[in-house]
């Protein structure tokens, strides 16, 4: 398979980025989305040129460092897919491909197609946690049954990769996808009763902080998710930040 | 032609006592450091995976200033956060006979009697209280419908020891342990450093205090000191070019540590996974892991005769039509008690076995079938059975039993589908072993130490509990054992030495010559006008490795490849090319350095496996195999620890022995039959 791909380059934070085309020619169609850029940038390099920066690592859709905006999506045409899980037979032969990096006032670009995403560390540093010590003398596991149904859709919520999709994906560059699904998670299970309404509270208020826009309710964001976080977890974390609130307010 | 200097067998420091006392007694006596001076004593952790983000936690809870490192933009990333089937626990919820003692004799009985029984015993021991610490965090591991923890088998033994979160029980344990670092991040007790590579230890009057680390973003090199430094950085399967590591985890900072007086501890013990996805074509890049956990319900097989065989490569048959007779299900036949849930080496070597006789049925006759068809039948009956559903129909027991399947593996299943594009459940999965796991790492004693004072190792960094070969689900299980329980009391044994020291300078002579050095290293790759891309040089140490080191090894393959390594690496520091500059930000050149470093510990894993004259747990010699092809073991000559000390060129480090005393279990022979 050929394509022609349209890039976006930029060398460094305050450089100036702009659009490049290449061409790829002899891609077979076994071949994921980063292994077809792989082959470019062996190109590049033989030719003496700079490869594509990009990130990437575990290419099994589970770290979520891979963040590519392919032809106006976040990872691609395929739902539930990331970047490194997108196979080349998903397109046309001869198809014009354009790649530009997650674009969001929290998430600055540091070369080329990488971004920095430290922001979402910083939300989970402000609260995304359980406050128990890690001495082990807690109590047994199976002290603390926890109904299937509640267990299972933490689990659902706790999936998030934490990849940025659902930010590159909104026109508001809201994060709230990805903030609801820890909130969650944690609101669903008994250990996280305790710091529920702070957790909420201050994890919103953090991402507020770091630039992150507000959630409209386009949905957008659930579409482009590769592991499928539901919008529903946004309604928990709106209903316990506000429970917050008023609780403050007293 | 071997002139070894050998030393007298080296101290682990194992306490003294009866087994199951050991660590509680050590535990007890250990020296303490009191909250206050905690205050001025600085630790770094390098890497923040299961063992670095458990280390770095707990670390700072006990109140010691701890900075973390690691080279992706997150310490969630870490590569454990692929980790898929499970983690063991000696619970016993299951109430099917296990104990302490049963994990402690099955992982010694998986790494083939390579390993250490204190340490080993340890790991069993503190494995019940990992489970209630995880969920206490919040990770939601699977449970049943009465609300308690469900368990599954792994390969190599016989009991249900194994929790997991869907087949993502890596994520779900690495973001309870980044959950845990990020708050001590969040209560500025761990500063964190992310997109950073630790690029050298700087030693200072015999004792590790502190690093060179390189700024990815920026390619500035910049000096950290501390009174300890953990290594938590991983594996070096990647030595392979192909493995099912992720596409950045490197052996670099265990092979700096290595060269500054970490000695090396049997670097050729690595584990060749039996089900991962096979070679598609030349651009691959990484393999993809299918969890041991299907070999709970998936049955192995590959066909009896060879016209199926090539029927079934041309595609003019499908696996699904050929009738059972006709089926070789080899595990089974030839491992009748463990059938497909023998150890991962053995279903390896299986695997190999039945391809080099031509059975393979894919195009490049390197694969097996995997097959789920039993399993969604068994699981659909049960179904119908707790529905009430009297005399099911065929198509209602496949529906449910897909159902069943589905609740278990749908991941695994999808991820299957999405690189391949077939369906797992409609055709058998085609699988072939692959690089997965390293056993071997930096020599650490009991205290997780390393042969330089104040300089430790953790996670599969180390090679302490394993053997020659590892059982599934039991990596994870070590990584958190490291960090959260054993590290904090052992470290703080050593600290209590250096309350008075004081904050380490980073202006000192030796802080100089590591910069210097890492500094003209970089320059060195940057300048020489190569025109080879790095990969090229990478894929072909790979093919040296797997051809003579992989799955099956010999003396003469050994020596060669010792010798195609030296003169490939020769080219690769002449013809080597890095584009762009190396004060921004730069993959090529981080991969260079990694790449370098591969150069030489493949040497070394090649040189460990000559010495390892005999056949053990992952590393199979040709030359010492029985009738029926099964591994020989040589338990007078080799039931040591191989120790390598660094002396200039890598195969010819020096060799020290640490015997190996097994007190509390006999020598057997490994037998799955
Ligand atoms: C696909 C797959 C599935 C697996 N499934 C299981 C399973 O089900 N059960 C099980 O028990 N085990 C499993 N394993 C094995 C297990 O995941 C690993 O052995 C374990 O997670 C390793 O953890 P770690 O903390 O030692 O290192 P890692 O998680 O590899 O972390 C290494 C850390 O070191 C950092 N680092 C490395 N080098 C440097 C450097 N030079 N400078 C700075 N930072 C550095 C990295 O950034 C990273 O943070 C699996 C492995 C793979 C590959
Ligand atoms: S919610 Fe989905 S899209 Fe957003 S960070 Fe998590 S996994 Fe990525
Ligand atoms: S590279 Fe890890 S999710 Fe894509």
């Amino acid at each position: 398979m050929n394509f022609t791909l349209k890039i976006w380059r930029q060398d460094g934070p305050k450089s100036p980025g702009r659009m490049v085309t290449y061409p790829v020619t002899g891609i077979s169609d076994e071949m994921s989305f980063l292994e077809m850029i792989d082959v470019l940038n062996d190109q590049l390099v033989r030719n003496g040129d700079e490869p594509v920066a990009f990130d990437h690592d575990c290419r099994e859709g589970i770290c979520g460092m891979c963040s590519m905006f392919i032809n106006g999506e976040a990872h691609g045409p395929n739902r539930l897919t990331t970047t490194c899980q997108l196979h080349m037979r998903s397109f046309k032969d001869g198809e014009t491909i354009y790649i530009e990096p997650w674009r969001a006032a929290a998430f600055p670009i540091i070369r080329d197609l990488v971004v920095d995403r430290s922001a979402m560390d910083r939300v989970m540093q402000s609260g995304g946690y359980v406050s128990v010590n890690t001495s082990g003398n807690t109590v047994d596991a199976n002290a603390l049954p926890i109904p299937k149904p509640a267990a299972d859709e933490a689990f659902q919520a706790a999936a998030c990769i934490g990849c940025g999709a659902c930010v590159a994906t909104c026109k508001n560059a809201s994060a709230m996808l990805f903030v609801s699904a820890k909130v969650s998670q944690l609101a669903l299970l008994p250990q996280g009763q305790p710091e529920r309404l702070n957790r909420a509270e201050s994890m919103v208020e953090q991402m507020d902080l770091e630039g992150f826009g507000n959630c409209t309710n386009t949905g957008a964001c659930e579409v482009e998710c590769p592991v499928g976080i539901s919008l529903d977890h946004i309604a928990r974390m709106n209903r316990d930040f506000l429970h917050a609130k008023v609780a403050k307010k007293g | 032609m071997r002139d070894q200097k050998q030393s007298a067998s080296m101290d682990a420091k194992v306490p003294q006592g009866p087994l199951a006392d050991k660590w509680t007694q050590h535990k007890n006596h250990v020296n303490l450091v009191n909250p206050a001076n905690k205050r001025s004593i600085d630790v770094i952790v390098v890497g923040t995976g299961l063992a670095g983000s458990s280390a770095a936690a707990s670390l700072a809870e006990m109140g010691y200033n701890v900075k973390a490192f690691c080279f992706q933009d997150s310490p969630r990333r870490a590569h454990s956060i692929a980790a898929q089937g499970g983690i063991n626990a000696a619970k016993n919820y299951q109430n099917d006979g296990d104990s302490t003692f049963r994990l402690f004799y099955d992982t010694i009985k998986g790494g083939d009697y390579r390993s250490r029984e204190a340490n080993v015993h340890r790991l069993a021991e503190v494995s019940a209280n990992i489970i209630d610490q995880c969920v206490m965090q919040g990770v939601p591991f699977a449970r049943d419908y009465g609300g308690m923890l469900d368990n599954r088998s792994f390969g190599g033994v016989q009991v249900s020891r194994t929790f997991y979160a869907k087949g993502q029980t890596g994520q779900q344990l690495l973001l309870g342990a980044y959950s845990a670092l990020s708050r001590q991040i969040g209560q500025g007790k761990v500063e964190m450093f992310n997109r950073h590579e630790m690029m050298d230890v700087v030693v200072v009057d015999g004792k590790c205090r502190g690093i060179i680390a390189r700024n990815l973003i920026t390619g500035a090199l910049e000096r950290h000191s501390a009174h300890a430094v953990v290594l938590c950085t991983g594996g070096y399967g990647n030595t392979f070019f192909l493995s099912t590591n992720a596409m950045g985890s490197n052996a670099s900072a265990a092979w700096k540590a290595h060269r500054k007086g970490s000695y090396f501890a049997n670097p050729c013990y690595t584990q060749i996974h039996p089900t991962c996805i096979p070679v598609s074509d030349e651009a691959q890049s990484k393999l993809t892991l299918m969890s041991e956990s299907l070999r709970n319900d998936g049955r192995i097989w590959v066909p009896k005769h060879k016209k199926d065989v090539a029927a079934i490569r041309s595609g003019a048959l499908k696996p699904v039509d050929l009738v059972e007779e006709d089926r070789d299900y080899y595990l089974e036949r030839r491992y009748p008690a463990f059938g497909n849930l023998v150890p991962r080496d053995v279903a390896s070597r299986a695997a190999k076995e039945r391809c080099d006789a031509g059975m393979g049925v894919n195009s490049s006759g390197q694969a097996v079938f995997l097959d789920f068809s039993s399993a969604i039948e068994r699981y659909g009956k049960t179904a119908a059975n707790v529905k009430g559903i009297e005399s099911p129909s065929a198509e209602q027991i496949e529906d449910l039993g897909r159902e069943a399947v589905e609740a278990k593996y749908g991941n695994l299943f999808q991820m299957y589908q999405q690189i391949t594009a077939d369906n797992p459940y409609e055709t058998p999965m085609k699988i072939y072993p692959a690089v997965h796991y390293t056993m071997g790492g930096l020599w650490v004693d009991y205290n997780l130490m390393t042969t330089v004072p104040g300089l430790y190792a953790a996670g599969e960094a180390n090679f302490s509990d394993h053997g020659a070969n590892r059982l599934g689900a039991s990596a994870l299980m070590q990584g958190l054992a490291d960090g959260y329980f054993v590290l904090p009391y052992t470290i703080g044994d050593y600290l209590a030495d250096d309350i008075r020291t004081g904050a380490i300078s980073t202006e000192g002579a030796e802080f100089d010559t590591a910069e210097r050095g890492v500094r003209e290293r970089i320059e060195a790759l940057m300048g020489n006008g190569g025109t080879t891309p790095v990969d090229d040089f990478h894929r072909e140490l790979g093919k040296i490795m797997w051809n003579k080191c992989g799955m099956s090894r010999n003396a003469t393959d050994l020596q060669s490849a010792i010798i195609e390594i030296q003169a490939l690496r020769e080219r690769f520091y002449k013809d080597v090319r890095i584009p762009g500059r190396a004060d921004q930000f730069n993959p090529e050149l981080d991969k260079a350095g990694r790449v370098a470093d591969f150069l030489e510990l493949g040497e070394l894993m090649c040189k460990d496996a000559l010495e390892r004259n005999e056949s053990c747990g992952g590393h199979f010699r040709e030359e010492h195999q029985n009738a029926e092809g099964e591994a020989d073991r040589d338990d007078i000559n080799f039931t040591h620890v191989s120790s390598w000390e660094f002396t200039g060129v890598p195969s010819e480090a020096t060799l020290h022995k640490e015997e190996l005393a097994f007190e509390n279990v006999e020598l057997k022979t490994r037998s799955y039959k």
